[in-house]
């Protein structure tokens, strides 16, 4: 076994490991009763799973050109992921699907 | 040749689980109870799709997948954000009440 070929069974793991966190996500988009748990498991695939499946392009592709458009997914994924789940929780929020209690232990004894 | 069985073996394990994973979130796109969730399960379908996207790539050698790539990375957030805007009112607490406005104070 040489250097590239341990290269590309080391990327496909992380291929692997990163079709796992997708599975995941979707179970837990599947199973989770609320909102906020539902949002909490699909960031899995979007950011690590993500982050995961182009360390393992990288791995495999080992070009320079490819590992810098691969850096270029990975941090406007992460500049872009945040943006939209921050609309989608306050909508939430706004619309009333997430309880103050959720979000505010404090305010557990306030009626209101 | 035990490498190019190990090499099939986890191609067809990862193109399984992404298919698998994009079928229940089409159930929860399908299912789901309001609009936020159906969102946010748009949002996970976007990601597997760039997820097997750059499988695709890795596995079959297709290099010239990678700016689509950085094109859904892009876009791909917002047509959740639209929706989100859409949905929500623009306060957070519960509407006053209405202002009596000038012409009734006149009169």
């Amino acid at each position: 076994m040489t250097l590239t070929d341990a290269l590309d069974v080391l990327g496909l793991v992380f291929l692997l490991l990163g079709a796992l966190l997708c599975l995941a996500a979707a179970i837990g988009l599947l199973r989770f009763p609320d909102l906020l748990t539902r949002m909490h498991a699909g960031t899995k695939p979007q950011v690590l799973g993500l982050l995961l499946v182009l360390v393992g392009v990288g791995l495999r592709s080992r070009s320079g050109l490819d590992v810098g458009m691969l850096l270029l997914i990975g941090v406007f994924q992460l500049l872009t992921i945040p943006a939209g789940s921050h609309m989608v929780g306050r909508a939430g929020f706004r619309t009333g699907q997430v309880a103050p209690t959720d979000i505010h232990p404090g305010r557990r004894d306030d009626p209101a | 040749m035990t490498l190019d069985l190990l090499e099939v073996v986890l191609t067809w394990l990862v193109g399984g689980l992404l298919a698998a994973s994009a079928a229940l979130t089409l159930v929860r796109i399908t299912i789901g109870p309001s609009v936020l969730d159906r969102v946010i399960a748009t949002d996970v379908l976007v990601s597997i799709v760039v997820c097997a996207l750059g499988a695709y790539a890795a596995l079959t050698d297709a290099w010239t997948t990678l700016p689509l790539l950085i094109s859904l990375s892009l876009v791909g957030f917002l047509g959740s954000v639209a929706v989100a805007r859409f949905v929500a009112r623009d306060r957070d607490a519960p509407a006053p009440d209405p202002v009596p406005d000038r012409l009734e104070e006149e009169s």
